[in-house]
């Protein structure tokens, strides 16, 4: 019965072809733009949160301003630090500008980050060639460097720099690594920073105190719990001072641009769906047209035995085909839209399968909403009026 | 022989504007299984009215009415539809073929709500379609075809699903009279294989093809003295 009303559907539609493809176009713009835009704005979302990730959302980032007796932690601080339950390490960082000098050649105003053995550990896979800092670097204060792609072709002119010398606020530091090229949005670029063991930055730069320390977690699921220790151990440094010092985790700040992104994509699909409810209208209007037309029909298929539930059923399924094949349509016209942009922009298209149970359901639900009314109106007619109608 | 058909004073009533017009008024009628009756009368003497009620596409003001063991009052619109579907078969005056269905698909109609399987369906409509002459047209549309040959499509339609009651509404109205003589022909056969057949139509001649003639006028039935059935021009001083 239900093959029989769609077979009857399908000829409806082809022998109008010009009204359905008019009346679907509705349909198609209005899921294409709903698809197209929940498309683009996930993909761009996974993008930045992929960057941002990436800077590692498994970290916490701890900023100490210090007090006016004292500017910054120590090691004694971040022994503690490290000491904390489910925390893998503790990789601080001091930063300060200064030249830089290979042979003749001078580069002024380059930012020189003193860290140790836990970051090189953690981004490992930064590393382009040579090493990077271990943890006899550190406790030595050797005098080596691991340097950005961008100073590298700068000072050696595309020459490897591994093993080569070079001043650093006037100390000698050996090149013992190069960092691959960081790429997209360049948030935390490393690609012009020279890199050494912050115990040979503390001497060479004449820092006294560390005020940037990145706490890695072992299991970042337990942030809550760790933050509060954190906050424990600086609250005792800094003797329960206020404004010490910052507390910042990087996953707080994923979940919060999460949140964002998903009430944006849910208000531009709102805004898309007017288009999908216009659609919708467009489909209601054929179809009392097509019931109008059809009177005749509907009166003889009930002289013939059809109830009045069978009539709005088939009427019913033929305004859900139309709008679900816009539906279809719409989707592929989407997803051609958000691969253009997602070309254009350079994000990653992701296209799951809620998108296209989104569109397949939207515009079914399209259809019957407003194939109901029109449907009704056939089922209802009077076999002897429809009979007389010609 | 059984009675299947019997109207006990059907009234049917319209309201205009206020005015209750009287459109039926006690009609008696009893069928038997095997007759081939003609409703006779002009237009406007209620016999439209008279065969939307036998074919069950309207219900009486008041009275009885009983098809094949069926009580017709108090039916929902589903049940009348059920009740068609399996007690009556149409024929009407222009046909009433869908146009974008093959001759085979326009028969097959009926048995689609009767519920038959799609196979069955073929067979049986491709069976009636050659009993009525037509086997070598049943994949044709409509205009594709002559007047008599889409009444004879029609024909098979209304017999494909051995209704109770072959209702046919002026099936030769828009037909010539040669055709018309032929469909009449058609009528008398299938009458003669058993099957019961009510016609309705204004015209003496063609009235005369059946076995009994009941005339309506002004919403009443007088029942046609059976002798005076062959020669034709009686009817007329008798209304």
């Amino acid at each position: 019965m239900i093959i029989e009303s769609i077979k009857m559907s399908w000829s409806n539609i082809i022998n109008n072809k010009m009204r359905s493809f008019l009346t679907v176009l509705g349909v198609v713009i209005g899921v294409a733009s709903v698809i197209a835009l929940i498309t683009i704005v996930e993909g761009a979302t996974g993008s930045i949160t992929e960057q941002i990730s990436a800077l590692g959302a498994n970290k916490i980032t701890v900023q100490a301003m210090g007090t006016p007796l004292k500017q910054g932690l120590n090691q004694k601080d971040l022994s503690k630090l490290s000491a904390i339950e489910y925390v893998s390490g503790v990789s601080p960082t001091i930063s300060s500008s200064t030249a830089i000098v290979y042979n003749n050649n001078a580069e002024t105003n380059i930012t020189v980050q003193g860290k140790n053995e836990v970051y090189f550990k953690s981004e490992s896979k930064n590393i382009a060639s040579g090493r990077g800092i271990n943890i006899l670097d550190v406790e030595n204060k050797t005098q080596v460097a691991v340097i950005g792609s961008e100073i590298a072709q700068k000072l050696f002119l595309g020459k490897s720099p591994v093993g080569e010398q070079i001043k650093v606020n006037g100390c000698t530091y050996t090149v013992v690594g190069l960092l691959k090229p960081t790429s997209g949005f360049a948030l935390g670029s490393t690609n012009d920073v020279v890199m050494i063991p912050y115990t040979s930055a503390m001497k060479t730069l004449g820092v006294r105190s560390i005020t940037s320390v990145d706490v890695y977690m072992a299991d970042s699921a337990k942030s809550d719990a760790i933050i509060s220790s954190i906050n424990g151990v600086l609250n005792e440094a800094f003797n329960y001072r206020e404004k010490a010092y910052n507390v910042f985790n990087m996953q707080d700040m994923l979940n919060a641009m999460g949140n964002i992104t998903g009430m944006m994509s849910m208000i531009l699909a709102g805004i898309a769906s007017i288009s999908l409810v216009v659609g919708g209208i467009g489909i209601m209007n054929m179809m009392l047209v097509s019931v109008t037309e059809r009177t005749t029909e509907i009166g003889l298929r009930k002289a013939l035995g059809a109830e009045p539930g069978r009539i709005q059923l088939q009427f019913l399924i033929e305004s859900v085909f139309l709008s679900l094949f816009g539906g279809i349509i719409g989707l592929m016209l989407g997803v051609l839209v958000a691969f253009v942009a997602a070309m254009v922009i350079d994000f990653t298209l992701k296209i799951t399968v809620g998108t296209i149970l989104l569109a397949v359901g939207f515009s079914a639900t399209v259809g019957i909403i407003f194939g109901y009314a029109p449907a009704r109106k056939a089922s209802r007619l009077n076999p002897i009026d429809a009979l007389r109608h010609v | 022989m059984s009675e299947i058909l019997v109207m006990k004073d059907i009234v049917k009533c319209y309201y205009l504007g206020g005015e209750t017009q009287v459109v039926l008024d006690k009609v008696n009628l009893t069928i038997t299984q095997g007759e081939f009756v003609s409703i006779l009368g002009p237009s406007g003497s209620g016999k439209s009215t008279l065969m939307n009620i036998i074919g069950c596409l309207d219900v009486p003001t008041s009275g009885k009415y009983v098809l094949a063991d069926n009580d017709v009052e108090d039916l929902d619109e589903r049940e009348l539809a059920r009740i068609r579907n399996k007690e009556i078969g149409f024929v009407f005056q222009s046909f009433q073929l869908l146009p974008r269905l093959s001759a085979l698909e326009n028969v097959e109609l009926p048995m689609i709500y009767a519920g038959v399987p799609v196979q069955q369906r073929k067979k049986r409509a491709a069976a009636i379609l050659e009993r009525v002459g037509l086997h070598d047209k049943m994949r044709n549309y409509p205009n594709q075809l002559s007047g008599g040959q889409q009444q004879r499509v029609a024909i098979a339609r209304s017999v494909v699903t051995e209704p109770t009651i072959l209702l046919a509404d002026e099936p030769t109205g828009a037909l010539d009279q040669n055709t018309g003589k032929q469909i009449m022909e058609l009528f008398t056969e299938l009458n003669n294989e058993g099957r019961t057949i009510i016609m309705i139509t204004h015209d003496i001649n063609i009235a005369n093809h059946s076995k009994r003639v009941v005339n309506i006028l002004d919403g009443k039935l007088i029942e046609q003295p059976r002798d005076s059935i062959s020669s034709g021009n009686t009817i007329e001083r008798s209304v």
